[in-house]
């Protein structure tokens, strides 16, 4: 037998959806509501197949320091690019790891990647095809194992704690 | 508003500003594509991150309420700026794009001859 579609299958998403909907209208009049909770409404059951499974948050709080966290290190690796960029004597080393990833679930390898991506002097590139390494292009590298390490500890280990462990 | 309040948005106009510059200075100046792609993914979030807070404080100055519509527009760009560089990168790799001689570590998609074995899709995992 098939069982009906849900009809609100991702509840925090549609919360999350008027919420930055009523933001983005800054008015709270019951016209914005009603078309943001309509839209709230749709919006999921339109993309519902495109989301792979639910994540679920299961220390919040460390969530809470990791993106403390990132933003501290956004603003270290503007610096750094910053001063790597205007020093005309710093001959650049490019340099691209293959990193191999600890990480099992296509979300949370996804926000591996962009954390990366902004974080100190290094874009990810590829992620293979098996899910197990990333490609990442470092700006300017001293040490590849350290920078591995690195990444290992700040970024990947939080995360595999806030959400597959 | 007050002197220290103004002094305060024109700093986080002009911080904002210089990054930016620092950010296209890379792009134009870099050698090649992939060098090219870390001065728009991070020179330039933090330059428009400064530029957004300098307008909040400037219009929490001025009508005395604070806006959160310019924090939306630093989360969307945060979600955003990655995910376009890794696209790139990605396309980068593809067109098998020219990079910097000294490059170490250069990965098979940028190799004339065959080298290492090419990771295989995995069967329920696929990424591609």
């Amino acid at each position: 037998m098939i069982t009906p579609r849900k009809w609100l299958p991702t509840p925090v998403l549609s919360l999350l959806l008027l919420f930055v909907w009523l933001l983005m209208a800054r008015s709270y009049a019951p016209g914005q509501i009603l078309l943001g909770g309509t839209l709230a409404i749709l919006i999921p059951l339109v993309t519902y197949r495109f989301w792979d499974g639910h994540m679920q948050i299961k220390k919040p709080r460390l969530l809470v320091r990791f993106i403390l966290r990132v933003l501290k290190d956004i603003v270290i690796a503007n610096f750094e690019v910053a001063r790597l960029l205007i020093n005309p004597w710093k001959r650049l080393n490019p340099h691209f790891i293959e990193y191999p990833l600890m990480l099992e679930e296509r979300f949370t390898i996804t926000v591996l990647a962009s954390t990366i991506s902004l974080t100190p002097g290094t874009v990810s590139a590829n992620l293979r095809l098996d899910g197990k390494s990333l490609l990442i292009h470092v700006l300017d590298i001293e040490d590849e194992q350290a920078l591995i390490e690195q990444i290992r500890e700040r970024y990947e280990r939080p995360l595999k704690e806030i959400y597959e462990c | 508003m007050a002197f220290i309040a103004e002094a305060l948005v024109s700093l986080m106009l002009v911080t904002g500003g210089v990054f930016v510059f620092i950010g296209s200075l890379g792009m134009a100046h870099l050698r090649d594509f992939y060098m090219r792609l870390h001065g728009p993914t991070k020179a330039s979030t933090l330059g428009i991150g400064c530029m957004l807070v300098a307008s909040m404080g400037y219009f929490w100055g001025v009508d005395g309420h604070i806006d959160i519509q310019e924090m939306l527009i630093t989360l969307f760009l945060f979600i955003t700026a990655p995910v376009s560089a890794h696209l790139l990168a990605k396309t980068g790799l593809h067109l098998r794009l020219k990079h910097a001689k000294k490059t170490g570590g250069v990965p098979f998609e940028l190799r004339d001859e065959e080298v290492g074995k090419k990771p295989v899709p995995h069967p329920d995992k696929g990424h591609g």
